[in-house]
């Protein structure tokens, strides 16, 4: 069963009541996320990716599907149970960063490993190696209203990779970014791809998308196109075409 | 400008200015700030390029009005230019008309040319960003590579636009 695939899911669905009618704002997806792939799923709003990412992380329920963790079927799994799951295999990402107020920039990376029963200085460690691999160790200290929203975002990437996740779950990662620290985030999220870590980002950034390995295109609660992005072939095209300053043919 | 008068042309044959119109029609206020004289300047070069065939066509108490209509190898090089995915990269004004035309001709389906077009920009901002992402992070051509990944990402949210304008008028 597990063949290599991080996340399995067949025939996902999740309906909500709407003004007295039920919409399914998942309507029988399947999906496959391979090992160290990085996939991209884009959509309008209301399309259903973000209950979509939910679904895949335990935040919510499938009301019918199965979806499977490296290879262990955990649509069934308990509240408690699924717990333990998200924190052992699933890192998250979101767009408001979902940041501790209270604790500093290291002492949020490392409690989902404290939480896992690391211990402390093995957490400490940990975190503090993330901090440095994405160039904010220098705000370790800070607490989260001392840091820019980039800096924010890359400690809650920290905290997503502190337990060696199966795969990172993003739910609109640049949605409170600008464009320089989307930038940022981007370069970031290229180097996880090509260090092979499994990486799924809901977003409506064309450009956070393009940086995937395939990309999904859902509409009204299912997945209606797919798209292998792959590496770029060849930059020379792209390149003459932006070198050119118009006249008319 | 050439491939735009064609393309108006193969609907159906038209003289200058119903061509004009058809143009203004197409563009709205945009279209009524072209110059009216580049349509027959056009229309003159299709003609000695053997793309288009005119004739005389007599009026009551009017002079005689040339109509225009396309030749074999007018028509196959629309067809050639629907199915083009060279992108412009000053206004999305082509691919407009080139969305209009497809619609008034049935050569080809609006919604279709939309998904090949999205997944060719797709294909250049994955480009662009392994480009970008190749630069030292604050170089001037990283910047330079931010501004055209931005650009690209404005005109893949105006397919999107495009899509859903389009499927809303098929389904009617």
């Amino acid at each position: 069963m597990s063949d290599g695939n991080v996340i399995q899911a067949r025939g996902l669905v999740r309906r909500y009541q709407a003004e007295g009618s039920p919409i399914r704002a998942v309507d029988g997806v399947d999906l496959v996320v391979e090992a160290g792939e990085t996939v991209s799923v884009m959509g309008p709003s209301g399309c259903g990716k973000s209950t979509l990412l939910h679904l895949l992380g335990g935040l919510e329920r499938p009301d019918a599907g199965e979806l499977y963790l490296d290879g262990e079927r955990v649509d069934g799994l308990s509240e408690t149970a699924w717990a333990v799951r998200r924190r052992r295999g699933l890192g998250f990402v979101f767009q408001a960063f979902h940041l501790v107020d209270e604790l500093t920039a290291v002492e949020n990376v490392e409690l989902p490993a404290l939480l896992l029963g690391a211990s402390r200085r093995d957490a400490r460690r940990r975190a503090m190696d993330l901090l440095e691999r994405l160039g904010v160790a220098e705000r370790a200290g800070h607490l989260p209203d001392r840091l820019s929203g980039g800096e924010r975002q890359r400690v809650a990437v920290a905290r997503a990779l502190v337990n060696d996740p199966l795969v990172v779950l993003a739910d609109e990662p640049t949605g409170n970014l600008d464009s320089h620290a989307t930038g940022d985030l981007l370069r970031l999220f290229a180097e996880l791809r090509e260090a092979r870590q499994a990486l799924l980002i809901v977003t409506h950034d064309a450009r956070v998308a393009s940086i995937a390995d395939r990309l999904l295109t859902m509409r009204d609660g299912a997945i209606v196109a797919q798209t292998r992005l792959g590496p770029g072939t060849s930059a020379a095209g792209v390149l003459a075409s932006l070198a050119e300053l118009g006249g008319d043919g | 400008m050439r491939d735009v008068i064609l393309s108006l042309l193969a609907k159906e044959p038209a003289h200058g200015y119903e061509l004009r119109q058809r143009l203004v029609q197409a563009l709205g206020p945009v279209g009524g700030a072209l110059n009216p004289g580049q349509v027959y300047v056009t229309l003159s070069r299709l003609e000695r390029a053997g793309l288009v065939e005119a004739s005389e066509v007599a009026q009551p108490n009017h002079p005689d009005k040339k109509v225009y209509e396309l030749t074999a190898s007018g028509r196959e090089r629309v067809e050639a230019w629907l199915a083009d995915v060279t992108w412009s990269k000053v206004a999305p004004l082509e691919f407009h008309l080139k969305l209009v035309a497809a619609a008034a001709t049935r050569l080809a389906d609006p919604v279709a040319l939309v998904d090949s077009q999205r997944l060719e920009l797709r294909r250049e901002l994955r480009q662009l960003q392994e480009l970008a992402l190749a630069e030292p992070p604050d170089s001037d051509g990283a910047l330079l590579l931010e501004g055209a990944s931005l650009r690209l990402q404005a005109d893949i949210r105006w397919l999107e636009a495009c899509e859903r304008r389009w499927v809303e008028r098929e389904s009617r």
